[in-house]
């Protein structure tokens, strides 16, 4: 296939940033979106201009770190992937694709197509955790049976990772989904019960700190997010959270 | 020359992790926030290790390349993480851990370290637990166990096919806690250039901010190094592209010895590679092994059949199926470890049996398996067992409950169903068994220097089974290294603060930038990919999942060349104080280039066949491996002299007090 990309070059945070067109040849079906850079990389460095910077590291779409996107989707146009499990087989001859950071004020861009996530990192340091010590004294893992159901469904919400696409899916840039997963997994459990109040209000309260909009209902987060994530999360979120604001012990 | 001193204690086997516990040294609470502790990687190994360093008091600063603690190559973990619960009561024990472990690894593995290893393992679940790790349950509320390669137990805790991103979840939110007290100082996109040794102990680093090219100095009481493996010296393999094994190379060119680096674990179960731009190959867990059969076509006409597309896998019928690892080891079957079953692999394809278009492919068939479950089901629920639409469908349900993320990835990459037809898997380097010699307390041969997880050496042997390189990596980042780390800070609660103004942290940080300049001053004409993508292709052939001696002579000569043409023909555009992943790369790939000479040199002076390293000149007749315990029952430990394939080998005896050393079989 010959395609033609437009790729957001962008050569640091304090850089304007603009549209740049790449033409690239005899890309086949089985590539990865990312393979598929990697060959245009390639030519780039053999001409003597600098690669297109691009985050990636598992390349199985589980760490996260990818993040493009491509033709106006967070993650390109199948559903339920990263950017990494998108296959060029997903796009005709002739296309072209556009490719560019995933957007945020929170985000801010590091170079062309990186963007700096730390933000979630901090919403986790906040409160997105069980106080509990890593001493090995912990009682057997058996004494407090979990119901399968409820297993499950922290399983479920345990299983994002991090990507951001919800964000950059967002209109508002809400990072609702993403914190909604992790107090979602532990509201489900009986160990992260204790402390949920305080995990609730300390974890949303930072959210807003890092400058994150608010939730209008709109289910783009839902619909682009690679790890099916749901809506009902949020609910779960937002239960949680009035019942600790209700709640007179904060 | 450093001394080569294992420091296991004394004492029966089965007492040596409790009386050491018990003899160690402490330190003063008081005195521990006087201490600092550097612990480069963030994967399970290093993230338990911070976590814990900072819940016992020490000042922690952790490192990682990516963008934050959570993405290590940790994460991609799939299959499972073992234990010895017995919860199956299946007869599992701590000794039978241990054995598995110790035979698993062809009896090259350090019995002490294997014992201690099976001993916490219990431990780390309830830890998990108690951190909200969400393993599988059963319907009455408790854990569920599946069996891996090798065993013939139930052992293996899960989490569907993503229990390392799980397990490192875990081990993240233990680092958040400390990081959000201020107990742990997170340096994310951070690269560790080099270690600094001041009067022969490791007193700090030098990092790269990748960012904004920054160089840093950084120094501490102690320097922990869990940097994960170096498969990638051979450019496709399972690893996270961005895994490497730079930290482990710059501590040994600068002391401390790398043991054992020939051993490196092949996995059977991968998607094969489909053509020349493959960035990496990717991993089918081996947990499929449970409930797929592997087999070939018995008929070459067959075989010929299904590679030009006139007859589909299912159209052969099943006598004409080589099942052939339950042909050749009827009492492990397609659950034998991982070095038998992907030579077995490797010579069916060998053979002209192989099935894909390049001929490198078996077949993992679940066919039986949606059938075997579905009769099941049908019964449980009172449906009619001879109803094949109804028995595939309820088969289907289960396969897809207990592997369906793993079918997803495989039909999103192959773009073909493997509910409806067979998968195609072909072996691919995935594990290192070798790496950073350590003794019985983590500590490198430089003193303050510590190694765990993947990138140290001590506890699989030549050949790691499955789901036990997490448990080693929680093992040491949670329940060994916090009590080992003791013995030696007990002596530095008077050093105070070190500094970063010494001579020693001046030329350390000199010769990171001359290398760095270097690089980027070179204005050769070849990509820095190009020339990992040669390496690769020399460790494949050459150091690969087999080696004679002609092949390993070569590819050490062929690696030198290479390494020189590298100096003097690579280009890395960009400048130093920005985001440069080619420079990164050019540091990365510089350093493989030693290590693959090193490798190529430890398997061409094994001359026995151990594990994951099959030397085609010692085999038996049916074509198993040959060890030779008279002369190779060590550790082969290396020092580096300046030319990697003219490093000085240490060997370490092994001994084995408690188990008798016999030849393995599966069959
Ligand atoms: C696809 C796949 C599936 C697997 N499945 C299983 C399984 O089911 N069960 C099992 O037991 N094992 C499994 N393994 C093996 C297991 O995942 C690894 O051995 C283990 O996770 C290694 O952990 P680690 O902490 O030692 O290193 P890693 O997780 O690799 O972490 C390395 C860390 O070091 C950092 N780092 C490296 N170099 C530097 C540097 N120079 N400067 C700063 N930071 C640096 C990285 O940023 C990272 O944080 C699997 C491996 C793969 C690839
Ligand atoms: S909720 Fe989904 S889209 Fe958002 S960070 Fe998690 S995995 Fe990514
Ligand atoms: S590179 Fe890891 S999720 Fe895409």
């Amino acid at each position: 296939m010959d395609l033609t990309l437009k790729i957001w070059r962008q050569k640091n945070a304090d850089d304007k940033g603009k549209m740049v067109d790449y033409p690239v040849k005899g890309i086949s079906p089985d590539m990865s979106f990312l393979e598929m850079l990697d060959v245009l990389n390639e030519e780039l460095v053999n001409k003597d201009e600098e690669p297109v910077a691009f985050d990636h590291d598992c390349r199985e779409g589980i760490c996260g770190m990818c993040s493009l996107y491509i033709n106006g989707e967070p993650h390109g146009p199948d559903k339920g992937i990263t950017t990494c499990q998108l296959h060029m087989r997903h796009f005709h001859d002739g296309e072209t694709i556009y490719i560019e950071p995933f957007r945020a004020k929170a985000f801010p861009i590091i170079k062309d197509l990186i963007v700096d996530r730390s933000a979630f990192d901090r919403i986790q340091q906040a409160g997105g955790f069980i106080s509990v010590n890593t001493s090995g004294n912990t009682q057997d893992a058996n004494a407090i049976p979990v119901n399968k159901h409820d297993a499950d469904l922290a399983f479920d919400n345990a299983t994002c990772i991090g990507c951001g696409a919800c964000v950059a899916a967002c209109k508002n840039s809400s990072a609702m989904l993403f914190v909604s997963a992790k107090i979602s997994q532990f509201a489900a459990l009986p160990q992260g019960k204790v402390e949920a109040e305080k995990r609730a209000l300390d974890m949303v309260h930072q959210m807003d700190v890092e400058g994150f909009g608010n939730c209008t209902n709109t289910g783009a987060c839902e619909a682009e997010c690679p790890k099916g994530i749901t809506l009902s999360s949020i609910a779960t979120m937002n239960r949680e959270f009035i019942k600790a604001s209700a709640s007179t012990k904060q | 020359m450093a001394e080569l001193n294992s420091n296991i204690p004394a004492g029966p086997l089965k007492d040596k992790w409790t009386n050491h516990k018990n003899n160690i040294r402490l330190v003063n609470p008081a005195n521990k926030r006087g201490i600092d502790v550097i612990v480069i990687g963030t994967g399970l190994a290093g993230g338990a290790a911070a976590a814990t360093l900072a819940e016992l008091g020490y000042k922690v600063k952790a490192f990682c390349f990516q963008d934050s603690p959570r993405r290590a190559h940790s994460i991609a973990a799939q299959g499972g993480i073992n234990a010895a619960k017995n919860y199956q009561g299946d007869g599992d024990s701590i000794y039978r851990l241990f054995y598995d472990t110790v035979k698993g690894g062809d009896y090259r593995s350090r019995e002490s370290n294997s014992w201690r290893l099976a001993e916490v393992s219990a431990n780390i679940i309830d830890q998990c637990v108690a951190q909200g790790v969400p393993f599988a349950r059963e319907y009455g509320g408790l854990l569920d166990n599946r069996s891996f390669g090798g065993v013939l137990v139930s052992r293996t805790f899960y989490a569907k096919g993503q229990t390392g991103q799980q397990l490192l979840l875990g081990a993240y939110a233990a680092m958040n806690r400390q990081i959000g007290k201020g107990k742990i100082e997170m340096y994310n996109r951070h690269e560790m250039l080099d270690v600094v040794i001041v009067n022969g102990k490791a007193r700090g680093i030098i990092a790269r901010d990748l960012v904004t090219g920054k160089i840093e100095r950084h120094g501490a009481h102690a320097v922990v190094v869990g940097s994960g493996g170096y498969g990638n010296v051979f450019f496709l393999s399972t690893n996270a592209m961005g895994s490497n094994g730079s930290a482990a190379w710059k501590i040994h060119k600068k002391g401390a010895y790398f043991a054992n680096p020939c051993y490196t674990q092949i996995h059977p179960t991968c998607i094969p590679v489909s053509g020349d731009h493959q960035s990496k190959l990717t991993l089918m867990s081996e947990s499929l092994r449970n409930d797929g059969r592997i087999w070939v076509p018995k008929k070459m006409e067959d075989v010929e059949a299904i590679r030009n597309k006139t007859k589909k896998p299912v159209d052969i019928p099943h006598e004409d199926r080589d099942y052939y690892l339950e042909r050749r080891y009827p009492s492990f079957g397609n659950l034998v470890p991982r070095d038998v079953a992907s030579r077995a692999a490797k010579e069916r394809c060998d053979a002209g049996y192989g099935v894909n278009a390049t001929g490198q492919a078996v077949f993992l068939d679940f066919a039986s398996a949606i059938e075997r479950y579905g009769k099941e089901q049908a019964h449980i629920q009172g449906l009619d067992e001879n109803d094949k639409a109804i028995v595939t469908k309820l088969g289907k349900q289960v396969i897809a409950n207990k592997y369906g993320n793993l079918f997803q990835m495989y039909e999103k990459i192959v773009d073909q169903n493997p509910y409806e037809t067979p998968m195609m898997i072909y072996p691919a380097v995935h594990y290192t068994m070798g790496g950073i010699w350590v003794d019985y307390n983590l500590m490198t041969t430089i003193p303050g220097l510590y190694a765990i997880g993947e990138a140290n050496f001590s506890d699989h042997g030549a050949n790691r089974l499955g789901a036990s390189a997490l448990m080693q990596g929680l093992a040491d980042g949670y329940f060994v290294l916090p009590y080992t780390i003791g013995d030696y800070l007990a002596d530095e609660i008077r050093t105070g603060k070190i500094s970063t103004d010494t001579p020693e942290f001046e030329q350390a940080e000199k010769d990171v930038v001359e290398r760095l300049e270097k690089f980027i001053n070179n204005k050769g004409t070849k990509s820095v990919d190009s020339f990992h993508k040669r390496l690769g292709h020399i460790m494949w052939n050459k150091v690969g999942m087999a080696r004679n001696e002609k092949g390993l002579t070569e590819a050490i000569e062929e690696i030198k060349a290479l390494r020189e043409e590298f100096w003097k023909d690579v280009k890395v555009p960009g400048g130093r104080f920005e985001y440069n992943e080619e420079l990164a790369k050019a540091g990365r790939v510089a350093d493989f280039l030693e290590l693959g000479e090193l490798m190529a040199k430890d398997a061409l002076v094994r001359t026995e066949s151990c594990g994951g390293h099959f030397r085609e000149e010692s085999q038996s007749e049916e074509g198993e491996a040959q060890r030779d315990d008279a002369n190779f029952f060590h550790v082969a430990a290396w020092e580096y002299t300046g030319v990697p394939s003219e490093a000085i080998l240490h060997k370490e005896p092994l001994a084995y007090e408690e188990i008798e050393v016999k030849t393995r079989s599966y069959k």
